[in-house]
């Protein structure tokens, strides 16, 4: 299938900001998507409340934009009472991990098969450039005005403290790269978490004074490096990207069904 | 047959009728008053293949079932008073988005943690304004476990015909005391299906374009349409608007669905009220002291005639208020006492809905204890200005 094909046309143009990253992870995915060759009725994409979040009403799959910080919880929902369903839950860094961030850490605990994309702009994009749990010590925001004192989460060891038996991470100037990871999430059967670092020229780049969309690329090519690289080694202050964790333990729904073996068969099939 | 007799509680009660009605998902978090219902449901619903859920809280376990219901699933989540609060801005989400679930809170005394093993009805006005926004919702409640039952299933039903939320507000001492149920036979209370849209697989279909009787055929999520659901006012197609039109017949649409259905929702039952010259309006496990007064006064044949005439009508309908039928039934009555453990909160809707708002009384207690007969006898007795 074309990748138009997974769009609703009718609902462009977006609502996006020239320059930001958010239509780049749309990119990315339906690219995955279209290498995948996953029909686009056996997706389902469940969001939250944030610029990040309006991609489920673009794409041409069973979408459900639900309420801020609980799209996991929605999804979890809809994957238990359909487990053959393919889940992807894009996410916006507040949505996920500040009021979204009990049901990340539980919804990686539990290991139920879904993807979980982090769209991590280090900002509140949709409320006009507020600081988030991702922002870091030292940035400014329109709540941060002499500078932030918060510190922030690392996505990735967050992810794998909690449990998610997939963990990458890459960025919006990596696509290709992205493309592959998001590939290997969806398919890893089990909860995935994977973050990218997507550009708010509008918020995080005006009051942290990144420069254009263009420069704000070029400082995730400049300050990232794949995992276990020797520029790592070289320069410990470089974010790594790439796959962290990819493991086999059991998933959720499939456990699930081994309780309903069970409650059936010491039920002796009377249900009364 | 002795099989369908039990002697449970009406937590358990409530269960049994979810399951008669068809439930096959729940997700909960544990609560007191609440938790047998979540600990029942852990075991049965396994056994018939059906999907329990313990979720990290209460919001979760909202968003987990309006998920579930979504694909086709009759769903329900239980829990108390500050597990309610949790649960508002996810109701409205149900609410906006037309996706039919039951919400049962077994209320304790509140504000805050309040008193967890204690019985209170303080929660009538938040099981109807606890969300944000214009909105209609539909509450039921009873007294005994036959009535948990038979009004479980109705929330059920009532949830598939309107496309909407449907809250069960039971308490402490109704959930938690033991009585004898008899489940009726399968067959013997209807059920309602969801209905389903006829539209072919691939077809162009409006989730969200009522028909002309004002109720939407479904498609289940996940299956023949792909369609979009969300919070924010949208239209036919399920997409985002804000065109002041589409915002005005959707808020129209939501309301109207459930308030000019008032007649076909109200649920109430009666005692005594023929000759009443008091009527006691009440409901839940207050109602029930309300009865056990009125029918001792009914059985004392000559303190009748001495003019003691005593009435009752036990609402089970809470929302949308019948005032219309309120009204009716209060016509020729003397003094109108409401009965109810919190600090008067049905009542201003009973002062609304009569012609004579200064013959409405209160008869209440919220201390935790259950208002008993002899209460109710005394404040009667002061209303009529018998003294104590
Ligand atoms: C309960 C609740 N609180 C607050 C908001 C307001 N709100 C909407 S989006 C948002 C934050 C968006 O930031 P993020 O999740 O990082 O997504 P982005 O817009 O940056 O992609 C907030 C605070 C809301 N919609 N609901
Ligand atoms: S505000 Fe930021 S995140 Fe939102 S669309 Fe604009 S650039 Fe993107
Ligand atoms: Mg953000």
């Amino acid at each position: 299938m074309a990748i138009k094909d997974y769009i609703r046309e009718r609902f462009f143009p977006h609502l996006w900001c020239s320059g930001c990253g958010h239509g780049m992870v749309l990119n990315a995915l339906l690219r995955a998507i279209e290498a995948l060759d996953i029909h686009k009725s056996d997706i389902v994409m469940v969001s939250g409340i944030g610029c990040s979040s309006r991609i489920s009403g673009y794409v041409d799959f069973h979408t459900m934009h639900t309420i801020h910080g609980r799209a996991l919880a929605f999804a979890t929902g809809v994957k238990m009472s359909r487990p053959e369903l393919n889940l992807i839950v894009p996410m916006g860094d507040g949505d996920a991990l500040a009021i979204g961030g009990n049901h990340f850490i539980h919804t990686a605990r539990r290991n139920i098969d879904m993807t979980a994309i982090i769209m991590n702009n280090r900002i509140y994009g949709m409320t006009g450039g507020q600081y988030s749990p991702l922002s870091g010590f030292g940035t400014m925001a329109t709540t941060a005005p002499y500078s932030n004192i918060d510190h922030d989460f690392d996505v990735v060891e967050l992810a794998k403290a909690a449990g998610a038996s997939f963990v990458a991470r890459s960025t919006t100037y990596h696509v290709q790269q992205l493309t592959n990871i998001l590939k290997a999430a969806i398919l890893h059967k089990g909860f995935s978490a994977v973050e990218v670092l997507s550009q708010c020229p509008e918020y995080f780049g005006r009051k942290n004074k990144m420069g254009t969309p263009a420069d704000m690329l070029e400082y995730y090519k400049e300050n990232t490096t794949t995992i276990g690289s020797k520029k790592k080694q070289e320069n410990p202050d470089l974010l790594e990207r790439g796959i962290f964790v990819q493991n086999d333990i059991p998933e959720y729904c499939s456990e699930y069904d081994k309780i309903i073996e069970q409650a059936k068969k010491t039920s002796g099939g009377k249900t009364k | 047959m002795i099989n369908n007799i039990k002697f449970i509680q009406g937590n358990e009660a409530c269960v049994e009728g979810a399951l008669y009605a068809g439930l096959d998902f729940f997700a909960g978090y544990p609560i007191t008053p609440s938790t047998e219902i979540a600990e029942m449901m852990s075991i049965r619903l396994p056994q018939i293949g059906g999907k329990f859920l313990q979720m990290e809280d209460e919001i979760a376990s909202m968003c987990a079932i309006i998920g579930a219901s979504l694909t086709g699933h009759k769903v329900l989540t239980a829990t108390s008073g500050p597990g309610f609060s949790l649960k508002q801005e996810a109701l409205g989400y149900a609410i906006m988005a037309e996706i039919p679930c039951v919400i049962v809170n077994v209320q304790r005394g509140g504000p805050s943690t309040g008193n967890p093993t204690h019985v209170s009805q303080g929660d009538v006005n938040q099981s109807r304004w606890g969300t944000h926004g214009d909105h209609a919702i539909i509450v039921l409640t009873a007294s005994n476990h036959q009535d948990v039952f038979a009004i479980t299933v109705e929330a059920f039903n009532m949830a598939e015909t309107y496309r909407t939320p449907v809250i069960l507000l039971f308490d402490e001492v109704v959930g938690h005391m033991r009585e004898r149920l008899v489940i009726p036979e399968k067959g013997d209370i209807p059920l309602v299906q969801r209905l389903k849209t006829a539209i072919k697989r691939d077809v162009d279909y409006h989730p969200y374009l009522p028909r002309e009787d004002g109720r939407l055929p479904m498609s289940d999520f996940g299956e023949d349409h792909r369609y979009n659901v969300t919070g924010l006012f949208h239209d036919m197609w399920g997409f985002p608007t804000d065109n002041p039109q589409v915002v005005h017949g959707l808020l129209r649409h939501l309301v109207d669905k459930i308030n000019n259905n008032v007649h076909q929702i109200a649920r109430l039952k009666e005692y005594f009220l023929e000759d009443a010259t008091t009527i006691l309006i009440s409901y839940g496990s207050s109602a029930r002291s309300a009865l056990h007064l009125g029918s001792a006064l009914h059985l004392a044949k000559e303190r009748r005639t001495r003019g003691e005439r005593l009435g009752l009508i036990e609402l089970q309908t809470l929302w949308p208020f019948p005032y219309g039928i309120i009204r009716q039934k209060c016509e020729n009555a003397r003094f109108i006492v409401v009965v109810e453990m919190n600090m008067g909160q049905m009542l201003h809707e009973i002062k609304l809905a009569v012609n004579n708002p200064e013959k409405v009384f209160l008869a209440n207690r919220i201390d935790g204890e259950l208002i008993t007969p002899d209460d109710i006898k005394k404040i009667i007795r002061l209303i009529q200005g018998k003294g104590v």
